[in-house]
């Protein structure tokens, strides 16, 4: 009786210590699911240049594809995926939506002036409130928007050379 | 000359009942905060974290219950926009079936050896 009882502690303690074991090596950092396709939500937001109130629907109103790139003047990593996006645009294959977040109107103007502007529309988030309804994280992070107007892919962080070409062939 | 006597009644009455909505509001902000899981912080929800991510999502949270979104509703536009992860309310599917399924059966397991000690006690 006192061997069985012995016997089910031990393994209990082994599955235990497994069962958190593996859990110790697991990131704790949320990963989100960047494959599965999505809906896009409606959003409202006003323009970066007019201040006017405009609807996601009235942006997306083409049958194109889009991109939809959130930014900030002060984030670094926007500058590295600045020359993609350039070059995303000239291949005219794409419509670049911008949004701006949490941002310095004049900062925001002089990155422009500086880096050329990609975006055949920015929005403005002074607060952060339509990256979360887009079901954004931070910046930079990029959306491709399908003819359905689905979100067919996420790119949190800066696009590189590698995702860029991904990104002309999803299009293509 | 009457209702200028009632006048003051009247103002604490709906001062008091705006005030008293108001709290009723927060009230179901601060739960629905302490509902959602701050996903670039550590362990912690919206409620406790100042960071700017979640101070913007208080805010989109603000705005959907201003425009007269339930407390569900709310839970699940979260839920379709950033995944079950972000709810501290898990729900019940293959992954979670262990997690809720556990407490039971500690509880029946522990059931079941107390129920023996007592045969073995009365014997």
């Amino acid at each position: 009786m006192k061997n069985r009882y012995f016997f089910i502690i031990i393994v209990l303690f082994f599955f235990f210590f497994i069962v958190l074991f593996k859990g110790l090596k697991n990131p704790n950092v949320y990963i989100p699911e960047l494959q599965k396709e999505k809906n896009l939500s409606r959003f409202e937001a006003s323009d970066f240049y007019s201040n006017k109130k405009t609807s996601s629907l009235d942006i997306l109103n083409d049958n194109n594809f889009y991109l939809i790139n959130i930014w900030a003047s002060w984030c670094l990593p926007c500058r590295e995926e600045h020359d993609y996006l350039i070059k995303l645009k000239e291949q005219n294959l794409v419509k670049l939506i911008g949004i701006n977040y949490k941002d310095n109107f004049k900062n925001a103007k002089k990155f422009l002036n500086e880096m050329g502007n990609p975006y055949s529309k920015i929005l403005k988030d002074k607060n952060g409130t339509v990256s979360i309804q887009l079901g954004a994280y931070g910046v930079p992070e990029t959306f491709i928007i399908d003819k359905n107007k689905k979100i067919i892919k996420k790119i949190i962080g800066p696009i590189d050379k590698k995702i860029y070409n991904e990104i002309l062939l999803i299009i293509k | 000359m009457k209702i200028i006597k009632f006048l003051p009644i009247i103002f604490l009455y709906f001062s008091l009942f705006s005030s008293f909505s108001n709290e009723k509001n927060s009230q179901l902000e601060n739960k629905i905060f302490k509902n959602l899981r701050c996903i670039i912080c550590q362990g912690q929800s919206i409620y406790d974290s100042q960071s700017d991510f979640a101070e913007s999502m208080k805010l989109v949270v603000k705005q959907k219950l201003d425009s007269g979104m339930s407390e569900e509703e709310i839970y699940i536009f979260f839920k379709d926009q950033y995944g079950e992860w972000i709810s501290y309310d898990p729900e019940f599917n293959t992954k979670t079936y262990f997690l809720w399924g556990l407490p039971v059966l500690i509880f029946l397991l522990g059931g079941a050896i107390i129920l023996r000690k007592l045969a073995v006690l009365k014997n």
